[in-house]
């Protein structure tokens, strides 16, 4: 009994002055992370706090601590924005350039990345590669800029090219449907080539003892492809599947904002730019914060699924 | 055995082909605005221009150069972006750099924190009303401050860090090293190529991003170029734009349009070829995370 109690009173002091050095050697460290910690609770964490406003009705000067529950227990703003048609159209929209942008933009910079690695003048790839990078270091409003110069009614190049050649001016801006289209276009033509720097680079991973045994056994360009790299570049595509799964709810702010203009927005308002519209400029701070929250909420449980899914089937998931 | 390669060569062209069309369709675009910039009004009212300019003039960039307001919106950017380059590198490094000690207490922790705002964000309104309740509408610090950290770019340095061996750390602290000198005299000098990866993804970030001073920011004197190129390109402002000599005939207007555009471009153009071989490694290790 005594030498147990005894010990016990050594341990504690052993453990006391290891904590004492511990914090004597690593303080700097902790003093380092410090400030990066305090920009997360201030820029991210503090944020969440205004998440409630979602749930009350909005009052200027007022904590929102203090301010009175919204009716509906609080579910007045939600419902409101489900019978809203407005939002609903954003909703649908959001959802459609999603669907296409994962539809045509995903597989596109898998099947260019294909392509380079099949090149065999080093020189040529590499200038291949840059020019094809170039558009991802232009900002929207740039890409805007550059589309008006081409896809203009009257004055655009691809305009005056088609009715050069006898045809009819295609309102690719101007019209809701054609619009989509653009800006599908747009973002493919701008993200296709960075995006396939990761299959790139996974594809450099795979052992080209592989492709030499194919080779002796008389396998062909395409069944080298169909067989080695895509099995090779497969976790790699399921991971960015997962992410891009995950946001077909998230709505960038910069890509529709800037190539949306009034005759388009039966297509082209999404839920970033509703937000922007009714809540900034609207003051609507209730009902634009229950949309974010869905829009959050919605997100994370897709994200979850995709992850969950991947790896019932198999695959690594991102965690 | 002869006829095989030739016929491997033969699609090894058709491989070529197919990448110069692509090339051609990232590039067209740019040659197309390039020529119109320098174009003549004449030749831009008759539709002339296609991909060479007609009647070269540099009128458009002359009026760009003369306009205090562009010159300033110039200046200014390029000031907020080197600021904001260096304020997240620090903020990125000095993140990074104490989470690669695995004997670090309270490093899951400090993880979970940090790996639930890449996936859960509060929403724009939120973040609206922490900006104003923390008075910086309006105060070009708010271009700066909001997006300092990127989690993903903090991952990427983090496995940098981590290719970087064990034992030069553990043989500085023998020496009797404190951490401080360890990441001063070892580390950032070792991560030259994640540093250049990362001033990129930062730089690029701020020169070409508009929304969060299109939300925060009402005074234009404080608007970034590419805010004051949404304005132009949509005509906001346009009765003080038209006021202006010449920008009532259209195609004067147009090649201006063109030339503000290429003003605001070219100097990340100029800059991304030389950190070509340093971001494809950083996407590379960001994406295959840990």
């Amino acid at each position: 009994m005594e030498k147990s109690s005894a010990k016990k009173e050594t341990s504690v002091v052993t453990k006391k002055k290891l904590s004492k050095n511990y914090f004597k050697r690593y303080w700097q460290l902790y003093a380092l992370l410090a400030i990066p910690m305090v920009y997360f609770l201030v820029f991210k964490y503090v944020p969440m706090v205004y998440i409630q406003i979602a749930f009350k009705k909005y009052m200027l000067n007022t904590s929102v601590w203090k301010m009175p529950l919204a009716k509906n227990n609080g579910m007045q703003y939600f419902i409101q924005a489900f019978s809203n048609p407005e939002f609903m159209r954003a909703l649908r929209n959001t959802i459609v350039l999603n669907l296409l942008d994962l539809c045509i933009g995903f597989p596109i910079p898998i099947i260019f990345a294909l392509i380079l690695n099949e090149l065999v003048f080093k020189r040529f790839k590499k200038v291949v590669q840059t020019i094809a990078y170039m558009p991802h270091f232009l900002s929207w409003v740039i890409i805007y800029g550059i589309a008006i110069q081409l896809f203009a009614p009257s004055t655009g190049l691809i305009n005056l090219a088609i009715m050069k050649m006898g045809g009819e001016a295609v309102p690719f801006l101007n019209d809701g449907n054609h619009w989509v289209w653009t800006y599908i276009f747009l973002g493919v033509w701008q993200s296709f080539g960075w995006n396939s720097i990761v299959y790139l680079a996974a594809i450099a991973g795979i052992n080209s003892e592989l492709y030499e045994a194919a080779s002796v056994d008389g396998a062909g360009r395409f069944s080298k492809m169909w067989h080695i790299t895509l099995p090779g570049i497969k976790p790699t595509i399921v991971i960015l599947l997962i992410m891009a799964i995950g946001n077909i709810l998230g709505s960038s702010f910069d890509r529709p904002f800037a190539l949306q203009n009034n005759l388009v927005m039966d297509q082209a308002q999404v839920l970033s730019t509703y937000v922007y519209q009714y809540g900034i400029k609207g003051l609507q701070f209730s009902l634009t914060t229950a949309v974010g929250l869905f829009q959050s909420v919605v997100g994370v449980f897709f994200l979850l699924m995709a992850n969950w899914l991947s790896r019932k089937l198999g695959e690594r998931g991102i965690w | 055995m002869k006829v095989k390669s030739k016929k491997a060569m033969f699609g090894d062209w058709i491989f070529v082909l197919i990448c110069v069309i692509i090339s051609l369709i990232c590039v067209i675009p740019m040659i197309n605005l390039l020529a119109r910039s320098l174009s003549s009004t004449d030749a831009l009212v008759r539709h002339e221009v296609y991909l060479l300019p007609k009647g070269i003039n540099f009128g458009a960039y002359a009026t760009v150069f003369k306009d205090m307001k562009y010159i300033w919106a110039f200046f200014y950017t390029v000031i907020l972006t080197l600021v904001s380059t260096v304020v997240s590198l620090t903020m990125t490094t000095i993140c990074a750099y104490p989470l690669i000690f695995p004997e670090l207490k309270g490093k899951g922790f400090i993880n979970v924190v940090i790996t639930i705002t890449m996936f859960f964000n509060a929403g724009a309104i939120p973040n609206y009303l922490l900006i104003q309740n923390l008075n910086l509408l309006n105060n070009p610090l708010v271009l700066v401050l909001p997006y300092c950290l990127s989690v993903y770019n903090m991952i990427i340095m983090r496995s940098f860090f981590y290719g970087i061996p064990d034992s030069l750390r553990e043989s500085a602290e023998i020496d009797g090293a404190d951490f401080f000198t360890i990441l001063w005299k070892i580390y950032i000098p070792l991560s030259k190529p994640v540093f250049a990866t990362l001033a990129l993804f930062y730089a690029v970030g701020r020169w070409n991003g508009y929304s969060d001073a299109l939300m925060y920011i009402k005074k234009s004197e404080f608007y970034p170029l590419q805010l004051l190129l949404y304005n132009i390109l949509n005509n906001i402002n346009s009765v003080e734009v038209a006021t202006q000599e010449g920008f009532s005939a259209p195609g004067l207007s147009e090649s201006l349009k063109a030339a503000i555009v290429m003003f605001s471009t070219i100097p990340i153009l100029c800059i991304y070829p030389f950190l070509q071989k340093y971001f494809i490694h950083g996407v590379m290790v960001g994406a295959v995370k840990e």
